[in-house]
Formats: C-alpha cells, structure tokens, sequence
C-alpha cells in the first residue's frame, strides 16, 4: 500500500484501488518514510491522497481514526494539531473533515504538515448532535483540537462523541437555520 | 447550594445556572475596557479565578462562506479584514496559495518587495498591540509612545500602497504596484528612527518595576503545555520552543536573509509581551537586509489571466504573522471560486490557552495575561 | 396703574404671560449654554465591535489626539457616556448587546456610525451574520464613510456631531 499519487491531486477521494505509482514528478523520500512507517501498520484503513514536498494527506475510515491518530501520536514527531476544516460534499452525501497535525519538537518534521481526512455521511435535514453525522473526537490526542472542533460542530453539524462541550462557539445563542458552511445553506442574493 | 429551576426551556447559551453562594459568574465584555470584541465569562471566588470561558463570536462575519461566491481576486479585500493593521501577513498565505495552484511564478523584485511590506506590517501590528496592553495595564506612556511611533511605518505604507491600513497590496503574481522611486532611501531612514525610538521602550516599560511586578510570574505556561495546546507565535516562543516558519518553511527569499528568532524560557506574561518587542527589532534588521539584496529595477508581476481557475486540488500554505503561524488551507474544483477556504489562524489557536492560563490567578491579573496572548478577537472570529 | 391693569379675573394671564417673557429672556441663553457644556465634553463609550476600532485607537494617538476637540478617550462606565461611536461591522450575536448598551446609558445620547459596514454592511453585505447598517436599532445622528474611516474622517464626523449639537434645542 506505499503507492503514491501526485499531479494532479484530487480534492476527493478515489475509489478503493489507487492508481499505480506515477513517474513524474518524483515522491519525495522522507515524506515517503514517514507514511509508509503509518501505513505500515494500518494497511487496509488508510488511503494516501498524495504526498508533495512538506505536505501528505492520508484519507482514513472514520471508525480507525481514533487508533490511527494514536498511533501518530506516540510513534511519529506530530504533536499538535494546526486545523480542523470541514468541507460539505453534498453530490458525495458526505461530509469531510480534515485535521492538519504539525511539530514543534522535531526539527526534521517542523516544515511537515500531515493531513489527516476522514468522511462523515451527510443527512438532508441536519439535526446536529441527533443525526449520524458523528466523529469520534480526537481531543485526547491532540488537545488543541478543542475549539477547531467546537467550530466544525457549529458550522457542519458534526458531533463529535467524546468532545466535553460540544456548543456554540462563534454563531449567535439563537441560531436556528442551517449549519452555515453547508453547501445548501446560501447567503442573501448568490 | 440551592438550585434554581428553569421554567422553561431556554435556548443553548442562556441557561439558568446552580448556583453556589460562593462562587460568583462575572461577565467580562463585550463591552469592556479590558476585552476587546469578545466575552470572557469567569467565575470568582474571592479574588481569584475558579474557571474561564471565553466567547468569542461578536464579529463572526463569515469570511469563509463568502469567500466560496468570490473569485480569487475579489476575495482579497475582505480576506486582509479579520486583521487590518497586519493585512499583508494575513493576505500573505491566501495569496501564496492561489500561486500554488494557478501555477504562476512571482518575479524576484517583487518577492524582495513582498517580504519589506510584511515585516513592516509586522511592525505596524506589534506597535498597535503594545499600546493597548499599555493601556490594559494603566500605563498610559506606553500607550501614547507606540501609538505615535507606528505612524512613521504607517507613512510609508501609505506611501507604497496609497492606503492607511488597508492595503489589499499583496495579489497572485507579485505586488499590486512597485515601490515608488526614492523608496529605498526614506525607508531605510525611517526604520532607522524607528529602531531607535523602540529601543526607547526598554527604559519606560520593559524595565519597569511596575511592569514587572505585575506580569512576571503570572499566567504561566510550560513548553510542555504551550505544545500540547498547540499556542503558536510569540506564545510559543516566550514559553521556549524555537519555532518560527520564517526559518523552519521559509517562503519567498526569507531563505537568503539571515533572520534569528527571540526564545525566552519563562513562559510567563512577562515573556509574552517581550517577545514581540525583540521581533520588532529582529524585523527591522530583516528590512535593512531584504533592502540591500532587493534588485534595484525588473517587474513586480506577473500578470494572471482576468478569472484565474484554480484547478482540482488542495493548497495549505503558512506563513508567521505578527500573531503567529497564519494558515489557508483552499480546496479547489476548477472554478474560478474557491469549494472551500479555511482560515487558520493564530489568534483563534491562541485562545485555547486562555482558559487553561486564567485559572488560578486573581481576577486583576485577567487583562495583563489575556492580552499578552497576542490575541486579536476580529482575527478569531474571521 | 399696575392696579388697575392686574385683577382677579385676568392675574393668572398676566402671570403666564411674565413666564413667558421670563422664558425667552433665559431659554436661549441658557441653551446655549448647555449645548456648549454637552459639545464640547463628549464621553464615547468603550465598546468595539470590529476593525474599525484600529483607526479609533489612532484617532486618540498622538499625531490625531481627537482629544483637542473635546472627544474624550473612550471610557468604561456607561453611565457617565454620551457618544456612541460604533466601530464597524454589528453582527446579529453584539446587535442585542450593543442596543442593551444604548439603553443604559442617561440622555442625552449621539450615535455615530463609522465605517462603511455600519452605514450599509459595506464589503459583508451577504455575510449571513452581519447587519445592513444599524439604523434598524440605533438613531444615528451622524455617519463617517470609509473602510476604514482616516483618523481625519473620524475627526471630521466628531466636529459635524459638534455642530448638529450647538444647533439642536438643549432640553
């Protein structure tokens, strides 16, 4: 599974069977040695987006998120995570939440950024907190993730199980449209 | 204990609390003169600080939502706004990221260009945050001298770009214009002077007794805890990890200059508000340089196509604001709009610590530690 | 002669009239006197709602000092205030706020809206969060165009809010 496809990157994940190995532009080896030592372990759950110069993107399953961020945690340099994004892929019914895990200690890693992706499924009428649209939280791990995934929460309406307080965190108290970075929610006149 | 039972059910945000005859819940903000545009609800016990929630939200303008119905070019004037008194650097890794993805190559002088507007932003923006936690901290000297001092660097902004503060200058393909002609000579005379003038702040404020009595030891954050809670900026480097992506991912030609970082191990208030003092003096240094090696004559853009696509892919670009590590993270389907634009920025990583640091201290200390946290609430709240 | 003029049946007229007199010998000078008081000593309150509030802080700098025209730098207590400058964009979450400002503090009280995104929403006129300007819940007596307004244009605002004031009826 240490294949590796790079131009041009696709911002959704392809089916199951990756593409075999591209020839140009070369992967580079020590973002290479990195993944393989990840993917290695977890050889069916993973799925390699691409791997550029400092920046890898892993997709994952959502219910071995929680073992994978572990693993990173104890056996790679990633010791904090930068960003939470959720994006809304309404044609897909699915929702995709993307944690970019960074490193201060090592400086080998500190120009690294190691995407971490996982799919939610995507109801039509959100309910946030009642629906599926559940991730387990990875606060554990990586403790700053705290308002990152307060935020997601409150703009996509993923609950994230295990978070201590999922509430609101930017909206108004009242809000009751929407979660407004749903691709269905529109503002005024576009 | 007695508990207050709510009638009815009242919506997220308003519930009615237990409450303890000890323990009292001071609402600090948003109108406050030591909060910002943001709500701090802390709980008391006596004098010192049981729990702080912070809430922030009162200028949540939804710049990612509307960045998805702008084109890349239109989204520039709104995406400088969370922080127009540092709109370079936080223009910076939109526009570094567009670049990424359109694939266009930035000519030399205007990379040279580039980095003498965002340390000059940089400088502007540390000056702005000075004279309030001068002010947050009774100190009105401290407020007054930086105040007037960024003036100068705001002139010569002006003079670059012809705006005071907002200056949209930064585009895909280089700078919007180039310098005017005697720009070299005015600005190397100005950062002089500045330099000067900041050094200044030592004898005032950094020496102070005062000012050292009330920050030293207060708000006290270990390296330890400063990475675990992924803090960033001059947070970071006060608590003493040496991270600066001006020197670990350098971008532009911050590789051909010489930059230092200022690491200072104590991790407190203190140490806080120093360190972006020492980035300023390290900035002008930057300038002096970036002014020496800069090609005197050549283009400063390379011109786009009128609506720029920017293909299927992903881009997340960083680059080290006045704030700390500011990052955009775009997710792109060939249109000529952005599926998805993610800000990350430092102020809004910053504000995990605010709870974590406010427990504990007595409540007058609240302004001093929370405002040394480099925090900017419109930046947070995006 | 008085006697004769003054009897019962008409004193409560003549009184009237004398008050009268009385009030418009005093009501203007006075008046004025009370307006120069209010315009020359406005207390804006320290509420910022959004970007603005940078050229604000400038305004009250050195190079502006905003406080030679008698704009005093913005101050805690509400209670003491009579200006409201609204720095900026109001979202839906600080407009409850802001007007729960308005109302605590004693008349009498001026409003200025600054900023383009206080006058119309300005660059966030489809933000899902932002209000279109905040006539809706404030009456604004003067507004100062710009995004960001020049510390200049604020200036400019405050001595137009000095005028409308010397011209206002005190109360």
């Amino acid at each position: 599974m240490s294949t590796a496809e790079t131009k041009p990157p696709k911002a959704t994940p392809p089916p199951k069977a990756t593409p075999p190995e591209n020839k140009e532009p070369p992967v580079p080896a020590f973002e290479k040695s990195y993944i393989d030592q990840i993917t290695n372990h977890f050889s069916d759950d993973i799925e390699i987006e691409y791997i550029k110069e400092n920046r890898t993107k892993l997709n994952v399953k959502k219910e071995k998120i929680i073992d994978i961020a572990k693993f990173i945690k104890d056996n790679t340099p990633f010791d904090h995570a930068e960003s939470v994004t959720g994006v809304d892929f309404p044609e897909e019914k699915e929702i995709g939440v993307t944690y970019h895990l960074g490193s201060y200690t090592d400086d080998t890693y500190s120009k690294q950024v190691l995407a971490l992706a996982t799919r939610v499924p995507r109801e039509e009428s959100p309910n946030p907190g009642n629906d599926s649209t559940k991730l387990p939280s990875l606060r554990d791990m990586f403790y700053s993730v705290e308002f990152h995934e307060r935020e997601v929460f409150e703009m996509l309406g993923v609950y994230f199980e295990g978070h201590p307080d999922n509430r609101r965190l930017l909206l108004p108290e009242d809000w009751a449209d929407l979660p407004p970075l749903r691709k269905d929610f529109k503002n005024k006149g576009r | 204990m007695t508990e207050v039972i709510p009638t009815k059910q009242m919506p997220p945000g308003l519930q009615v609390e237990n409450v303890d005859d000890r323990i009292m819940t001071l609402n600090v903000g948003p109108q406050h003169p030591g909060s910002g545009h943001m709500r701090i609800i802390v709980k008391i016990d006596g004098d010192y600080i049981v729990s702080a929630d912070p809430d922030p939200g009162y200028v949540h303008r939804g710049e990612e939502k509307m960045a998805e119905s702008r084109n890349y070019i239109t989204n520039i004037p709104h995406l400088e706004r969370p922080v127009i008194h540092d709109s370079c650097n936080i223009l910076y890794p939109y526009v570094l990221g567009v670049e990424e993805l359109v694939g266009i190559e930035v000519p030399e002088r205007a990379k040279y260009v580039r980095v003498i507007a965002a340390e000059l932003n940089r400088c502007i923006y540390i000056q702005y945050w000075l004279a309030i936690y001068g002010i947050f901290l009774g100190h009105s000297t401290m407020f007054m001298w930086p105040a007037g001092d960024r003036e100068l660097l705001i002139d010569l902004m002006e003079k670059i770009t012809g705006a005071r503060v907002t200056h949209a200058y930064f585009i895909p393909g280089g700078v919007r214009n180039d310098v005017p002609s005697n720009f070299e000579d005015v600005c190397l005379r100005q950062v002089n002077y500045f330099e000067k003038r900041i050094k200044e702040y030592a004898d005032i404020f950094y020496d102070n007794p005062i000012l050292k009595a009330r920050t030293e030891d207060t708000g006290v954050l270990s390296r330890e805890d400063a990475i675990r809670l992924g803090t960033t900026g001059s947070v970071l480097r006060a608590s003493g990890v040496d991270y600066d992506l001006r020197i670990k991912e350098p971008y532009d030609v911050y590789d051909e200059l010489d930059v230092h970082t200022n690491v200072l191990k104590a991790g407190d208030s203190y140490a806080r508000s120093k360190v972006p003092w020492l980035d300023m003096l390290e900035s002008c240094n930057i300038i002096r340089q970036a002014l020496e090696k800069m090609p005197k004559s050549g283009s400063v853009r390379t011109k786009l196509k009128p609506n720029p696509k920017g293909g299927e892919g992903e881009v997340y670009r960083r680059v080290e604001s006045g704030r700390g590590s500011a990052g955009c993270h775009i997710i792109s389907k060939s249109k000529p709009e952005p599926y998805r634009l993610k800000l990350s920025v430092s102020s809004f990583r910053n504000l995990i610590a605010l709870p974590y640091l406010l427990k504990g201290e007595k409540l007058g200390n609240m302004p001093a530690v929370y405002w040394s946290l480099n925090y900017w609430p419109v930046e947070a709240d995006r | 002669m008085l006697k004769e003029l003054v009897t019962p049946q008409n004193a409560n007229v003549f009184v009237g009239k004398l008050g009268d007199i009385l009030y418009k010998a005093v009501d203007q000078p006075l008046g004025m006197a009370i307006n120069w008081g209010r315009m020359w000593s406005l207390w804006p309150v320290h509420i910022e709602t959004a970007c603005c509030s940078v050229e604000f802080g400038a305004a009250s700098s050195p190079r502006y000092d905003v406080e030679r025209f008698g704009i005093i730098e913005a101050f805690g207590s509400l209670r003491q205030c009579d200006l409201v400058v609204v720095q900026g964009t109001i979202t839906r979450k600080m407009a409850p706020r802001l007007r729960l400002v308005y109302d605590q503090m004693p008349e009498p009280k001026y409003v200025i809206a600054m900023g383009a995104c206080a006058i119309t929403g300005g660059l966030y006129f489809d933000s899902y969060n932002v209000l279109p300007g905040i006539d809706g819940i404030l009456p604004v007596d003067v507004y100062v165009p710009g995004c960001p307004p020049r510390p200049e244009t604020l200036i400019q605002g405050c001595m137009l809010l000095q005028e409308k004031i010397k011209r206002m009826k005190a109360r």
